[in-house]
């Protein structure tokens, strides 16, 4: 590797005996994810480890690895798991190649544009996608009419790995966005210097320097495709691990042991395949001591290849928002049954969602905006108490955190319900559970990983010795953290802080458990109200269509911030 | 600096909300748990709150499954008060976990005490019918004059080969009135002969979809041609102006919608009321606008008049089902039935599809030319695939029954319904791979 760190200058034995305030830290991260949740998912899946009387018992995992459809299951879901991160990687790599290492018109739209995916409640995404993709989709009818045959895109497993790469891809293109951004350039002008260029330089310098961004994103992706559990659902793909513990966990009636067993390996792999991300980077050091020199250094596209560049984009952009066209189209269409595009248009969808639902825009961005706050505060701190001390059983933090991704919302609802039972706020009688709060901090756990991923990704290009210096000038460690590692952070802080928020206002399976009122409803609750009724997806749409412009409203707007915040720097530095 | 600032908005945020306290319920609230449609629900709470000044009602829509859930969960006294929904057995799980209050006092006296064979109101009293409905076909007009089909009018049609991948249905342990639908199929033509139907239905579904709602939906937007839905779907997307239509077979469950009491909820007396209003006279009628399209439980000459025009008697409809609907019957074998749709067919769906298109194939080619080897093959094949895993005897077998109604939690148990539920989805499989092979054979056989 090109960057391994000498280990001698690492001074070591000032991180042995840590700081109380290192402890307190650790400590409070720990209780907040015990609290909310170790101990509630512990509630419901304890079920897997007992038999009737109580005892403790294994029969049930027994019972798992003893049914060949299980097997399938697993096998099926490791497939698409990997199929899809393979596909989102050949989607993402060059979008974020292109945006950040060249002079490219429209870089910042490409970017927002690249992050819309996400922005798309389960059910409406496979939805749209039906619509345009589907089997008597738009795409399919305009072939059957122009050539007599029709292609099944959406079928079987291939078709979850179509959805499940154009709708997480954005995971990867983010953590390497920042991640490249925060490169130092003049390896890349040393590299050009000694005559490396084009696709040499991308593989031996480039990508190399920002895998701490790609395999952030794309362990994501992998982790996110393994526990999905609304895609394969939707398309009627039963024979996978999330969707065969969610039939057993939601059967009315007799409980069934098995789908908390599924869940409870779910988490174990999740968590396995997260360590070996976690190796894979472990031994090498991706830090570079000068930050953010993007603006002056960025590089000129010939002609030809800026024409292939953009026409590549295009098509990529093409088909991952297809979804949203559908969308879009769906919330003006009068009525849109099996025909290319909708018979009439209207505008009374819109007003229906204004008069019922202006209550939900608040909600969500209230609730999605504290959750994603409370991820980043989580994040930056598990992300420096990894990375930069020595606290024992510090990486279990990340782990627990990662755990989150494969507990389904239902599970963690029910564990909520059930272990703050009874409990009531201070001199009221109201619960916990039937407020707002237990919705968003369902939300900040769920979301959690995505905001610790990114701080992990940019703590670990960050080199000590800027933190050393600033603490050999005379500043305490409190100081330090603020003024260096934080500022030094902010891309990947508000990269995560964007995608616990995007992906949080999208969240449906708790709230629909938690939700206690009304009056709590936030806009992804509204849409599944409105999909729920057989002439609601008019509404439905146009609501959808609110809250993909709301959120990416939110995310262009902290991109701008990033890019003041470095040109700003950039002009210090100039002086 | 961004991060203190985020720092910074989160506990401002959180102090003010916590110090000035959200709107909480006030005394006279009724809260509904409800899986009906918004639609529906506005209708019912502005209609009583008008008549009820003095009482709200807060709707809360959660699937049946989350709602069972959420009741359960919370402490008495913190609890909703009405649960509203479809499907019967929700409301018997409920009822076992004695989460129900029985309000046999409000019965509407003027409606009658069945339809057909099913009693409208549950024999306890626990939960009281709303409204009825019938199960059916639903049609994209559009879809089968494109892929040029008719329009099936029985159950049966489904079975042919020109309803190949046209079809869509939901599972029974997915949704009760399926679960109904097809035990009514079985009751109707026996076991291993409605199985038999029901496997070649099965074999011509392009899905068996996770949501009830996903059959209906999808008919809706011309994914699929024809769905077996509930009937309030099917009319309500007619009114609604898609372009699909809705019949009812001969052989179809009539059965209710039920509403009723929580127990351990604050405003019992409120929500008494509530439910009074829904199955009086006043409230039935709400059942004929257009966006709802539900069967009221009050005959047609109990609802003065107000009755529309062609609109479906349910009494009429369920006195012309031939099938006597045993629901002790229905009961013991519950587990039995969903475990093997399942493990069957909707686990199997893809292979139980390939030996299907391989019959139908099979079969064209000897309805143009025919060879006896080559029938006695398809024979094979029909008798491979669409026979089910457990005969007629089998199931009338005590322990077998009596083994998926048990605590799965118990090891013993748990070992052996698995072992069952293996058991039952490798012979399927083997079966369909067996049946396409069998008919594929017979194709070779005949060119």
């Amino acid at each position: 590797m090109l960057l391994k760190q000498i280990k001698v200058m690492q001074p070591k034995s000032i991180w042995t005996n840590e700081r109380p305030g290192v402890w307190l830290a650790g400590v409070i991260v720990f209780v907040f994810l015990l609290l909310f949740f170790v101990l509630p998912i512990l509630r419901v899946f304890i079920t897997a480890f007992l038999d009737n009387d109580n005892n403790p018992t294994f029969v049930h995992f027994i019972a798992f690895f003893s049914q060949n459809l299980m097997r399938e299951s697993f096998m099926n879901s490791l497939y698409v798991a990997l199929m899809s991160t393979l596909f989102a990687t050949l989607i993402a790599v060059p979008l974020a190649y292109f945006t950040v290492r060249f002079n490219f018109r429209g870089a910042l739209l490409i970017q927002t544009l690249g992050v819309l995916p996400l922005i798309m409640p389960p059910f409406v995404g496979a939805v749209a996608l039906q619509l345009i993709f589907g089997r008597s989709g738009t795409f399919n009818m305009l072939m059957k009419d122009a050539f007599g045959f029709t292609l099944p895109i959406m079928d079987g497993l291939n078709g979850v790995i179509f959805v499940e790469s154009i709708h997480y891809f954005p995971f990867i293109l983010m953590n390497l966005t920042v991640a490249l951004r925060n490169i130092d350039s003049t390896m890349e002008e040393a590299a050009i210097n000694l005559g490396c260029k084009g696709w040499r330089l991308f593989c031996r310098v480039i990508f190399p320097l920002g895998l701490p961004g790609y395999v952030a994103g794309a362990s994501l992706v992998f982790v996110k495709v393994f526990d999905d559990l609304a895609t394969p659902l939707i398309m009627g793909q039963t024979n996978m691990l999330a969707p065969q513990a969610y039939l057993r966990i939601t059967k009315i009636g007799l409980e069934d042991p098995m789908g908390y067993v599924i869940s409870v390996l779910m988490i174990v792999f999740s968590i396995f395949a997260m360590i070996i991300s976690i190796r894979a980077l472990k031994g090498t050091d991706f830090s570079t001591l000068q930050k953010g020199g993007t603006s002056i250094h960025r590089r000129e596209l010939s002609f030809m290849e800026s024409i292939l560049a953009y026409i590549w984009i295009g098509f990529i952009l093409f088909i991952t928002l297809s979804p949203h066209f559908g969308l879009l189209l769906l919330s003006f269409a009068k009525v849109w049954s099996f025909s290319p595009l909708p018979d009439a248009y209207t505008l009374e969808h819109y007003s229906r969602v204004f008069r019922d639902s202006s209550g939900m825009i608040y909600n969500t961005l209230l609730y999605c905006g504290l959750a994603a706050g409370l991820d980043v505060l989580l994040g930056v701190t598990i992300a420096y108490l990894i990375l930069r001390t020595q606290l024992p059983a510090r990486q279990w933090l990340d782990w627990i955190s990662t755990a989150s991704l494969a507990v389904p919302g239902i599970v963690l609802a029910i564990g909520y319900l059930r272990t703050f039972r009874g409990i009531t706020f201070p001199g009221t009688d109201v619960l916990l559970t039937s407020t707002w709060i237990a919705i968003m901090l369902a939300y900040a756990i769920r979301r959690l990983p995505y905001a610790l991923h990114s701080c992990m990704a940019t703590l670990r290009q960050i080199h000590t010795s800027l933190e050393e210096a600033a603490e050999s000038a005379g500043a305490n460690k409190i100081r330090t953290i603020k003024r260096i590692v934080v500022p030094l952070m902010t891309g990947g802080i508000l990269a995560g802080f964007v995608t616990s928020f995007i992906t949080a206002s999208v969240e449906l399976s708790a709230t629909i458990m938690l939700i206690s009122a009304d009056s709590q409803a936030p806009m992804s609750y509204g849409i599944y109200l409105y999909m729920q009724n057989i002439a609601g997806r008019g509404p439905g749409a146009a609501l959808g269509v609110l809250a993909v412009l709301v959120v990416a409203f939110g995310t262009y707007f902290s991109y701008r911030v990033i890019e003041k915040k470095e040109s700003r720097l950039d002009l210090k530095r100039n002086f | 600096m961004k991060i203190s600032w985020i720092l910074k908005v989160t506990f401002a945020t959180f102090l003010i909300v916590i110090s000035s306290g959200r709107h909480f319920a006030q005394a006279g609230t009724v809260t509904v748990i409800t899986s009906f449609p918004k639609e529906l629900t506005q209708i019912y709470k502005t209609e009583f709150e008008k008549a009820n000044p003095d009482i709200k009602i807060e709707i809360l829509n959660k699937n049946t499954i989350q709602g069972i859930s959420y009741v359960r969960e919370l402490p008495a006294g913190q609890r909703p008060e009405v649960f509203w929904a479809s499907a019967p057995d929700a409301f018997e799980v409920l009822s076992g976990l004695k989460l129900l209050e029985p309000v046999g006092e409000l019965v509407n006296k003027s409606a009658p005490a069945k339809v057909g064979a099913y009693p409208i109101n549950s024999p306890n009293n626990l939960y009281l019918g709303q409204a009825l409905a019938g199960y059916g076909l639903m049609i994209n007009t559009r879809y089968i004059a494109a892929n040029k089909i008719t329009s099936p009018k029985q159950w049966a049609d489904l079975t042919k080969p020109e309803y190949f991948s046209h079809v869509a249905m939901s599972s029974p342990s997915r949704s009760g009135t399926t679960h109904l639908t097809v035990e009514t199929l079985l009751q109707g033509e026996g076991w291993e002969k409605g199985w038999g139907q029901l496997l070649q239905i099965a074999g011509n579904c392009a899905a068996i979809t996770e949501r009830s709602f996903g059959v209906p939906d999808g008919v809706n937007s011309g994914q699929y041609g024809i769905g077996l839905v509930i009937d309030f779907f099917g009319l309500a997307g007619k009114y609604s102006g898609f372009p699909v239509d809705f019949v009812y077979p001969d052989v179809t469950a009539i059965v209710p919608a039920n509403i009723a009491l929580v127990s351990g909820s604050k405003n019992s007396a409120e929500a008494k009321k509530f439910i009074s209003f829904t199955i009086s006279q006043k409230g039935q009628e709400l059942l004929y606008d257009p966006k709802i399209s539900r069967l009221p439980i009050l005959p047609p000459e109990a609802m003065g008049g107000k009755t529309p025009a062609g609109y479906p008697n349910p009494f009429e409809i369920a006195k012309r089902v031939k099938v006597q609907f045993n629901s002790d019957l229905s009961e013991a074998r519950y587990n039995v039935v969903q475990v093997m749709f399942d493990q069957t067919i909707t686990f199997r769906l893809k292979e139980l599809q390939a030996a299907t298109k391989a019959i139908h194939t099979a079969e064209a080619a000897l309805a143009k030319k025919p060879n006896a080897n080559a029938a006695e093959l398809v024979k094979q094949a029909r008798s491979a695939a669409f026979s089910p895993v457990v005969n007629a005897q089998k199931i009338t077998d005590k322990e077998l029954l009596a083994l998926f109604a048990a605590d799965k939690k118990d090891a013993a148990i748990s070992k052996r319904v698995t072992e069952q539920e293996n058991n039952w989805n490798n012979t399927a499989l083997q079966n369909y791979d067996r049946a396409k092979k069998l008919a594929e054979q017979a194709l070779a056989s005949i060119k």
